[in-house]
């Protein structure tokens, strides 16, 4: 029993697999059943737990914007999803005129697979890990890519104009954003010297990444909202401008799929960001009692998740000239530049015995404060251009200004 | 009697085989670069039945997302609908197949002397991992390929600015008209 309670996840393994032995079956089986059986318990959790992700949503945006949110069904109304999903899954499945059949119908299943592809790697307590493979870090990245796909797959085979202009959009916003994303994701793999997420998360062991590699962190974070399409880089399915974007053909639980992939997405974002800068299920105690690391990842996930949903319920949607110009004029060079720094910073660190923590700290900082001056002489350079011009003139170069504002 | 791998290898090969052939035949262009993408999954299937996760990965990494996803905004933004019906024959497609044939040939004829079919997989002294580790260190050796990668790396940049400069009258042309 205390051996349960130290390591569960072990536990349960080891018992699985001695009672399965003792049925006759081979060990190769074994395994294989038991990765089956790991990967159909990780999935369906996941997919369960959207349940909660979506009402806690509903109830965050809901107080941010001085109302009560859900609130009939049920204690607070926790069961609401619940109602919403029957609603859905009595819902006609539409396939609209001249679709492409296949695409039509593949798309919804790559936008949730992908999603939950990721939850694969990400270790969420020290003995926990779906699949402990050395190459972790490129596998987000590559499965990342499906779920692009999937959304493209969608807009372009719903036969609709709309539709379409959102699969647009999604090409010019995921594609663009995958670029800092990636760099920014090379930083935590620079200081750790693996790719494996597990080692990310143990390399973290004195300090966490965010503090080693704040801007980093920040743009991986930026990004990785963009690479979503949470609010505010949700103009892919604009309500006010191109009705509901790639999945305006969708309709019962074809639409309840995308519904799902994008509050999944929203978390295992969360969920990446605490594990390669947060320090992962790294905690007090964790060493004596694995259990407490589930827990102090949960914790870590959900604050920067809040943090998600707290920036939805805080910003307006950005225009598309907006949402390219902060990309390709600010975050990729940002995120060359905190490359560059903190491979320099490591070298030196490496080479010369400096406190590591001191040269990291100070080398972000400092790049901190150049961006800041060069954002600042960039809105004065478009505040001055705007002056003296009309009025037309003004709002047409505003985009030019907000991006350094 | 097949063993496992080999039942899946068989089923995997006929299907990236399918995927190719819908690749060159089929109408659309949306649905070709879609047949493209499950042909370059099934090659990265091929890389794990090798045990080569590593190559597997970056297979769906560099081809799927990179490449595949830009063919796709290729015929995005060059096509004038989603459903294009263009004509599948030109008029030299007696030439092509001509080509086609003659490179065909000449690859089964090769792949025939090489003493690949039927010889025995090597047995590898060191693990994959260890051999991906030796493949990454080589590419920045200054002594093996460094300048390889490298050159590859200015062609890339190469290619980049060109086709920015390609781009970049239209596109003044339309600030200027967007200004007055």
């Amino acid at each position: 029993m205390v051996a349960f309670l130290n390591d569960p996840f072990t536990w349960t393994g080891s018992l699985l697999r001695g009672w399965l032995e003792g049925l006759g079956l081979a060990p190769d089986l074994v395994t294989f059943l038991l990765q089956v059986l790991g990967a159909l318990v990780l999935g369906t959790v996941m997919l369960l737990l959207t349940f909660i992700l979506i009402w806690a949503e509903r109830k965050i945006v809901a107080r941010i914007q001085d109302r009560l949110g859900p609130n009939r069904v049920g204690p607070f109304g926790v069961f609401q999803t619940v109602a919403d999903l029957l609603k859905l899954v009595t819902k006609e499945l539409i396939t609209p005129t001249g679709a492409d059949i296949i695409p039509y119908n593949l798309a919804p299943l790559l936008a949730v697979m992908a999603v939950v592809g990721i939850w694969a790697v990400i270790p969420l307590a020290p003995t926990l890990i779906g699949a402990n493979i050395n190459i972790g870090v490129l596998y987000v990245v590559a499965i990342g890519a499906i779920g692009t796909l999937g959304i493209m797959i969608a807009g372009m085979s719903s036969n609709n104009k709309y539709a379409l202009l959102g699969a647009f959009r999604t090409v010019a916003m995921m594609v663009s954003y995958a670029v800092p994303m990636m760099i920014a994701l090379l930083i935590p793999v620079l200081l750790s010297g693996s790719m494996d997420m597990a080692t990310i998360v143990e390399a973290q062991s004195p300090i966490a990444f965010i503090i080693l590699a704040p801007i980093a962190a920040l743009i991986f974070f930026v990004s990785s909202l963009a690479e979503v399409g949470r609010a505010p880089f949700d103009l892919l399915e604009a309500e006010s401008e191109i009705v509901a974007g790639f999945h305006i053909e969708y309709s019962g639980l074809k639409f309840g799929m995308f519904f799902v992939a994008e509050f999944l997405h929203a978390f295992t974002i969360s969920a990446l960001t605490a594990t390669l800068f947060l320090a992962g299920w790294k905690g007090p105690w964790v060493e004596l009692y694995p259990l407490l690391g589930l827990f102090y990842f949960i914790i870590k996930t959900s604050i920067v998740y809040f943090v998600v949903i707290w920036i939805r319920g805080s910003f307006p949607r950005i225009r598309i000239d907006q949402m390219n110009n902060l990309n390709w004029k600010l975050v990729t060079p940002l995120a060359l530049a905190s490359l560059i720094v903190t491979a320099i910073g490591e070298k030196v660190a490496v080479e010369y015995g400096i406190n590591r923590p001191i040269i990291h700290v100070g080398a972000n900082a400092f790049l901190f404060m150049l961006t800041l001056v060069l954002i600042r002489f960039n809105a004065r350079a478009a505040r001055s251009r705007v002056k003296g011009n009309s009025v037309n003139k003004a709002v047409a170069a505003s985009s030019g200004s907000s991006q350094g504002s | 009697m097949l063993t496992l791998t080999q039942i899946v290898f068989l089923i995997v090969a006929a299907i990236t085989l399918l995927a190719a052939i819908m690749v060159v035949t089929s109408r659309s262009m949306v649905h070709t670069a879609l047949w493209l993408i499950m042909t370059l999954a099934g090659i990265a299937v091929f890389f794990v039945l090798l045990n080569a996760g590593f190559l597997a990965v970056v297979q769906v990494a560099v081809y799927i997302d990179a490449i595949a996803i830009m063919i796709i905004i290729v015929v995005m933004l060059t096509q004038r609908s989603m459903g294009s019906q263009d004509r599948q024959r030109s008029k030299t497609w007696w030439a092509a197949v001509i080509a086609a044939l003659l490179l065909f040939g000449g690859l089964v004829l090769m792949f025939a002397q090489a003493p690949l079919l039927g010889a025995e997989a090597p047995t590898l002294t060191v693990g994959p991992e260890a051999l991906i580790e030796e493949l990454g260190l080589a590419l920045v050796d200054v002594d093996r390929y460094i300048v390889p990668f490298e050159v590859a790396s200015v062609l890339l940049l190469a290619a980049m600015v060109g086709s920015i400069i390609v781009a970049w009258p239209g596109r003044m042309s339309q600030e200027q008209e967007d200004e007055s």
